[in-house]
């Protein structure tokens, strides 16, 4: 008995797995396959983009501030509380400035996508859309795919800036550094390796949210529980993806740049 | 009983059939939904599928369109195999055929005028076009004054009203009809069913009509639409549209294909249980 249910989720789960990179697959050779929906993909980058700005400006700020008062208190024991710009500039490019905004935008759009899919998919909206001649994973999952992609990749740029500026602020307000010193640290000590691992890694993480908030959306059955319980999986299995990725893409930095 | 066969039904079968089953089986996992379905609807044909819920008529509906997959046997529609074509292929082909789902399926995130107008909106027609046909579609089913209304703000015969407009819009060669009256009021059923008479009657498309109320499958097939009135009135006393038969689903099969005084005169214990 157990055996068999070892065997059922097994087979289940490489089910799971097939459909994900069919879907991924047919949603991405559609990308320069007419008709363009350039209108759906600005629409979505505007939803996507935009709409995230509040959380991802926020977020950034107060996580560069905790990290300046975390770090200069630990920093101070060893006389080196100068060195905070350093601290927070590299945690927040290379580590926390990606992930966090990857997964607050994760629990953002990865649910709106599979909440929103997968409620056209329970009322045959999805049926009807291809009934009526129209491809849903190039109408509806290509562009955002796409537009999470590029529009990530901004937004943690933005979040590491903010981040960086909320970190400045804290020095220089509550903990009485010198503002220049602590952008000069910030800024000397990054090397062009930390610079690409920052932008790396949000491309990986745009492509995780998306497919897999389309993905769940997409295979929803059971009415509006089944809507629920997608929501709930995108967002969980989006957020263990990206951490999970995170260390695989700081392993390979590593191995190949040394830092 | 006339299950396989077309004896009694007036449209002749040897010009290409506008939908044509042959020997179809499906299922979902181990479980078989239908099997060795095989029957065929004619140009101009309208034909009714009957049979208790949860028998598989709306999956045999999507597996006219394509939506659905076979697992053995073969569909095909205006002579094209679909069930051997890929999904980028059947986009084409579904140009062609109107469907009108069980609760409507309109999107409602977009207005009356965009939910009919939306196939020529993905052809890229003008937006005065888009706005003159939809308007035409919706005066048909007498709903022109929703134009711009969201698919919230109607009630459930209003939607199905829309439903019908969006899959006429086009002028299909077939339209397929999931319980198009599933769940409204008799009143309502009554209006939804002179529709379907109506684009039969007028526009004389190939349907194919999914109910399991035996009072709309009746109407249909006794009523015409009078042009003149704008409105269906009765056939004569024990006469029937030529153009309308019948198709019974029952345990996973198809038990009946043929014309109503068929139906009506079957000696199949079945047939008379369900339609006592």
């Amino acid at each position: 008995m157990a055996l068999e249910t070892i065997d059922t989720a097994a087979k289940r789960g490489v089910l799971a797995v097939q459909e994900y990179v069919v879907l991924t697959g047919r949603a991405l050779s559609n990308i320069f396959r007419r008709p363009f929906y350039a209108g759906d993909l600005f629409q979505q980058a505007d939803i996507i983009g935009v709409g995230s700005l509040p959380i991802v400006i926020l977020t950034g700020f107060f996580l560069g501030g905790a990290l300046a008062m975390q770090s200069s208190a630990t920093l101070m024991q060893f006389g080196a509380a100068a060195f905070t710009g350093q601290l927070v500039s590299f945690s927040m490019i290379k580590e926390i400035g990606p992930v966090v905004t990857a997964l607050m935008v994760s629990g953002r759009n990865a649910s709106g996508m599979a909440s929103e899919l997968g409620s056209m998919v329970v009322t045959e909206q999805i049926d009807a859309m291809r009934a009526l001649g129209t491809d849903p994973l190039k109408k509806l999952v290509m562009p955002r795919i796409v537009s999470t992609v590029v529009m990530l990749f901004f937004l943690t740029i933005l979040a590491d800036m903010v981040g960086i500026l909320g970190g400045g602020l804290v020095a220089v307000v509550m903990l009485g550094q010198s503002g220049s010193q602590y952008l000069h640290n910030a800024y000397q000590s990054l090397e062009y390796p930390d610079l690409l691992q920052g932008l790396i890694k949000p491309i990986f993480f745009g492509f995780i949210l998306a497919t897999i908030g389309c993905f769940y959306g997409m295979r929803t059955k059971g009415g509006t529980q089944g809507v629920g319980r997608s929501t709930t999986q995108a967002v969980v299995v989006s957020s263990i993806l990206i951490i999970a990725t995170d260390f695989v893409i700081i392993r390979f930095m590593l191995g190949v740049f040394g830092r | 009983m006339s299950a396989n066969g077309s004896a009694g039904r007036n449209p002749s079968s040897t010009a290409e059939p506008v939908v044509l089953f042959e020997d179809v089986s499906i299922g979902f996992g181990a479980d078989p939904v239908l099997e060795g379905i095989s029957f065929r609807v004619e140009r101009g044909e309208t034909r009714i599928l009957l049979g208790p819920a949860g028998v598989g008529k709306s999956v045999l509906l999507k597996l006219v369109n394509g939506l659905l997959r076979p697992e053995s046997g073969r569909i095909f529609v205006f002579g094209k195999e679909i069930s051997a074509m890929r999904e980028e292929d059947l986009f084409e082909p579904r140009g062609a055929i109107g469907t009108v789902f069980q609760e409507g399926a309109l999107f409602d995130s977009l207005n009356v005028r965009d939910n009919v107008g939306y196939r020529l909106i993905e052809e890229h027609l003008p937006e005065d076009e888009v706005t003159r046909r939809a308007t035409e579609a919706l005066r048909f089913v007498e709903m022109e004054h929703t134009l711009y209304k969201f698919p919230s703000e109607l009630s459930g015969g209003m939607r199905r009203r829309v439903a019908i407009a969006r899959a006429i819009v086009s002028d299909p060669k077939l339209i397929l009809y999931d319980s198009p009256t599933g769940g409204l009021d008799p009143i309502t059923s009554t209006t939804i069913i002179e529709l379907v008479m109506k684009q039969r009657d007028v526009s004389h498309t190939s349907s194919l009509v999914v109910t399991h109320r035996l009072q709309d499958a009746f109407m249909l097939a006794t009523h015409r639409f009078n042009r003149e009135k704008n409105r269906m009135e009765a056939l004569p006393p024990h006469t029937a549209d030529p153009n309308t038969s019948f198709l019974m689903l029952h345990n996973r099969r198809l038990v009946f294909d043929g014309s109503t005084a068929e139906l009506v005169r079957s000696e199949d214990p079945l047939i008379r249980e369900y339609l006592a």
